[in-house]
């Protein structure tokens, strides 16, 4: 397990270096003078001058990938264009209150998820069964950003149970995190089910039928813990259309977390503060989707085989 | 003085409702499981035999199946009509199953002593440990090098030889009455096949049960098998003892299925074939099901559906007109009819 | 008779191949047909694109036409869905946006396929570092989460809907590329394709006259889920205020200008995301009808 830890380690790293080549790549991307650009508007060309001398903009650009990737590493994303401050300062703000969002979205998404996907899965094509997967059909094609609308509406505006914007409280909490979370439950659901249905037609359930085991059992001893291997990815993967999502529910709600820093970074060409919050997002997720391999690795022990 | 009778099973009908129609897998089988003797289903595949052995523990896939007939009296009680807590307290307990897949028949996250345990734990009143002790004993006993170790592992990690023998031990856990096993040897290699059919008989020895033999292999039966219960379309066609079957065929079906097998001790130009196909379960003729296929059928075989009667007096049953009075007053009409 | 003999091969292949062509079209047609949901879903796409072209006939008032004097009129015999902030018509400023919302996701899908069909095909058919070095770039490019890629790609090439149909459709080039090289990888192995290949076939007719058709069905399943998607996010885009700029009727965009007006008018959210969700609905019921008729191996 510890080597296969370790293997799965020095494995990302190329990904890590691909993330921070690609993300380099598109602010080459921008037209015009990049220089002038992070000097800001209206700078003389004195100014300008100077921040390319200081920022090493007139040298190759593989030596300036390569000196973006070793600032990287030691923590230097660079500085905001608008106040200057450090880029990291900034995201360390923010990150928390993404991830915090984002636990709790997850949260949602696998217990509302896995839930559904086996009370459909033990009773196929019954009302129960068909009335779950439509909305978890509805759950797949609702717009977040408008679920969201929608869940301000009726609770916050018409109801007035919960605040309608902004990250003060618990209570703040929970309309972004259910609007974020019921799409990926509706996923997990989706996938839940089938994985189940797939493995309750498998001959061991029959054995373990045959055995005289009750029903209770062998759907949650013998089909369940087969049926979540599958699953497991999909939620790892699910992990990232959430962090990505956050983004447009933190715009809806008005919560200053990165994904609405990222937004607001490119509304006003803050350039090094999109390009540092991308990619923090990212190594986030491909974290996140290391820990998810190497659980799937603890329940599921055949891999060794492969 | 005859052996006690364990299982009857009479009129069986296990029925599938699909898009296509009704499905008659199982449709009106009969047959007897003395104590102590070895029963073989034999037929082709598609005859409903497998289908047949799920039924006897109401382990048919529902829906789209349901058994809609008949009466399954193990020691004279119906499993047909039994609560579902009465039927688990059969399941794997007085009667318990192999199936034909060792490779996919075992759970394949869950360590292999563990699952034969949780079938002691299920029935007997043990403990944990003593449970898991008995395992280790049940896969020693089936002749599982180093059984401790092995109860450990999971089962991607025996081979399917070992598999088959876990089967074997998960179901002996309880010293069960019956035992079917359906197919068990098909998925294994030659000699694999050998020893695990030697393994039962020893088995069968010790314990005293009487097993259910499903299977398609005529050579397997001729080795394990009392008694014979010939399956064709949905129905058993021959019932009689293995010696006399093997002997003497009486049904036109086993005549065929006898003749097709290569013989070693004779010079074959080439093997026998039946012609023809079998009927589909969704619309059987309504004489005898094999009569399109049989070189001896007349007039009566496609209009009168034949019963399985017992021949002349003796034990053995057969389901065929050739062998009832109908037989030559069928004869002559059929002379008048076509000089 | 040695002519016949390297041509009679060729043309029994062809021909067993339109047969199973023609079986597979018959067998896919019965079970697109069988089931509800997936013409459900095609009714859905279909009205949606009928709109699309009759637009301007269907449309009661000019999209863009400002009268103050009307704004903000809820939903009534005039105005069926209702005004907005600057008292145009909402229904018509939905009819007309469809143009824009279909054609972006309709368009950056097409523009990931074309990329990641080539990449895919690629590949999987070259194997070795050719499919190392596609393979490394696809898993970096999956690395970034949901829409950030997209975002990254818009904020280099700025707002505007042709940069989002550009952002959200590289985002959809490792998906089809994934898919396309491992169908390219299973079909390469055919033994029909060493028959033709031995034959003098180059590598360029063989990728394109006999792998291509037979990793068609993937892509058109991939494709009709990503659409979904696809229009899903280049709408959260516009919502974001990234891609169609106002007064542009963009579904997404009339979404974020009606966030404003939640708590007077709420009718101005409300209907442009129901379009968004209705049109998304269809693509994912016709896209699980499909796949379940096309590839019976994905049916979980």
């Amino acid at each position: 397990m510890f080597l296969f830890i370790v293997k799965r380690l020095v494995q990302i790293v190329p990904v890590i270096l691909g993330v921070t080549l690609v993300v380099f790549l598109i602010m080459q991307m921008v037209p015009g003078d990049p220089a002038a650009i992070l000097a800001g508007e209206g700078a003389s060309q004195e100014t300008i001058e100077q921040y390319r001398e200081d920022l090493g903009l007139n040298r190759p650009v593989l030596q300036q990938y390569v000196s973006y990737v070793g600032n990287v590493f030691q923590g230097d994303l660079g500085n905001s264009l608008k106040n200057k401050q450090p880029v990291l300062d900034e995201i360390m703000l923010r990150l928390p209150i993404t991830m915090e969002l984002a636990f709790y979205s997850i949260l949602i998404t696998i217990v509302l998820g896995l839930g559904a996907g086996i009370i459909s899965a033990v009773k196929p094509y019954s009302i129960r069964d068909v009335s779950v997967m439509v909305i978890a059909l509805l759950g797949i094609s609702l717009p977040s950003f408008w679920l969201g609308l929608l869940l301000m509406y009726v609770f916050s505006v018409k109801l007035h149970w919960l605040p309608v914007a902004g990250w003060d409280g618990p209570l703040n909490i929970i309309l972004p995190a259910v609007t974020l979370g019921l799409g990926g439950a509706a996923i997990v659901a989706r996938m839940t089910r089938s994985s189940m249905l797939d493995v309750i037609g498998q001959d061991y359930i029959r054995t373990a039928r045959a055995k005289g085991l009750k029903e209770h059992f062998v759907i949650y001893k013998h089909a369940l813990r087969n049926a979540l291997i599958p699953v497991i990815t999909v939620v790892g993967l699910q992990f990232g259309s959430l962090l990505g999502g956050t983004v447009l529910i933190e715009s809806v709600f008005a919560i200053n977390g990165l994904g609405r820093m990222i937004v607001d970074a490119i509304r006003t060409r803050d350039l090094p503060m999109v390009q540092g919050g991308v990619l923090v997002a990212s190594l986030v997720f491909v974290f996140v989707n290391l820990l998810v391999d190497v659980l799937y690795r603890a329940v599921n022990k055949r891999i060794d085989l492969n | 003085m005859e052996p006690e009778v364990v299982l009857q099973v009479k009129n069986l009908k296990t029925y599938f409702t699909t898009s296509k129609g009704t499905a008659k897998a199982v449709d009106g089988v009969d047959f007897t499981l003395h104590k102590g003797e070895t029963l073989g289903i034999v037929g082709e595949s598609g005859c409903g035999k497998s289908m047949t052995s799920l039924s006897l523990l109401r382990l048919i896939p529902s829906p789209p199946g349901k058994i809609v007939d008949g009466e399954i009296l193990l020691n004279n009680k119906d499993i047909v009509t039994m609560k579902e807590d009465e039927l688990r307290k059969v399941r794997g307990n007085q009667i318990s199953m192999i199936f034909q897949e060792p490779m996919t028949s075992l759970n394949p996250i869950i360590p292999v002593g563990e699952q034969i345990a949780e079938t002691v734990r299920l029935h007997q009143r043990l403990s944990r440990k003593a449970a898991w002790q008995k395992a280790v004993d049940l896969l020693e006993l089936v002749g599982l090098p180093s059984p401790e170790k092995r109860a450990k592992q999971e089962p991607f990690q025996l081979s399917g030889g070992m598999r088959q023998r876990v089967m074997i031990a998960m179901a002996l856990a309880c010293t069960p009455e019956v035992l079917i096993a359906d197919e068990p040897t098909t998925a294994l290699d030659v000699t694999i096949q050998a020893q695990i059919l030697e393994l039962m008989k020893d088995l069968q020895k010790q314990i005293g049960m009487s097993i259910i033999f499903i299977t398609h292999d005529l050579g397997v039966v001729s080795e394990v098998c009392d008694q014979v219960a010939v399956m064709y379309a949905g129905q058993v066609v021959e019932h009689r003892s293995a010696r006399d079957l093997f002997n003497s065929p009486l049904h036109p079906y086993t005549q065929g299925l006898l003749a097709s097998l290569p013989k070693i001790h004779e010079n074959q130009e080439e093997l026998q074939t039946i012609e023809g196909a079998v009927p589909s379960p969704y619309d059987y003729p309504a004489g005898c099901r094999f009569a399109d296929r049989c070189q001896h059928a007349r007039a009566i075989c496609r209009a009168e559906a034949p019963v399985l009667e017992a021949v002349g007096g003796t034990e053995s049953k057969v389901r065929c007109f050739m062998y009832t009075e109908k037989w030559e007053t069928a004869a002559e009409e059929e002379e008048v009819l076509c000089p | 008779m040695a002519s016949k003999a390297t041509v009679s091969p060729n043309v029994d292949l062809a021909k067993a191949r339109q047969h199973t062509r023609r079986e597979r079209w018959q067998s896919f047609r019965r079970v697109m047909t069988q089931n509800k949901a997936a013409m459900a879903g095609a009714i859905i796409i279909a009205a949606y694109f009928l709109i699309m072209l009759v637009a301007p006939v269907l449309a009661p008032y000019d999209p863009f036409e400002i009268s103050l004097e009307d704004k903000l009129t809820p939903p009534s015999a005039d105005h069926w869905m209702g005004t907005d902030d600057k008292g145009r018509d909402i229904l018509s400023r939905i009819l007309y946006g469809s143009r824009l919302s279909i054609g972006v996701g309709v368009a950056s899908v097409a523009f990931g396929a074309f990329f990641g069909i080539i990449l895919g095909l690629i590949a999987g058919y070259y194997g070795k570092w050719v499919d190392t070095i596609v393979s490394r770039l696809l898993d970096v490019m999956l690395a970034f989460p949901g829409i950030l890629l997209a975002l990254a790609i818009i904020s280099a090439l700025g707002p505007g809907l042709v940069n989002v149909t550009i952002a959200v459709g590289v985002f959809s080039i490792p998906l089809f590329a994934r898919i396309v090289r491992g169908s390219t990888m299973e079909v390469k192995q055919l033994e029909y394709i060493d028959a033709i290949r031995t034959l003098g076939a180059n590598d360029f007719t063989i990728i394109v006259k006999h792998i291509f058709p037979n990793v068609l069905s993937p892509i058109i399943v991939q494709g009709s889920m990503r659409l979904a998607t696809a229009i899903l996010s280049a709408a959260g885009l516009s919502f974001l205020g990234l891609g169609a700029q106002p007064p542009s009727p963009e579904w997404g965009a009339m979404l974020a200008n009606g966030r404003d007006f939640l708590f007077s008018a709420p009718y101005m959210a409300i209907f442009p995301g129901m379009m968004i969700s209705v049109l998304v609905l269809g693509f994912n019921l016709f896209g699980d009808g499909l796949r379940d008729a096309l590839d019976p191996k994905l049916k979980k």
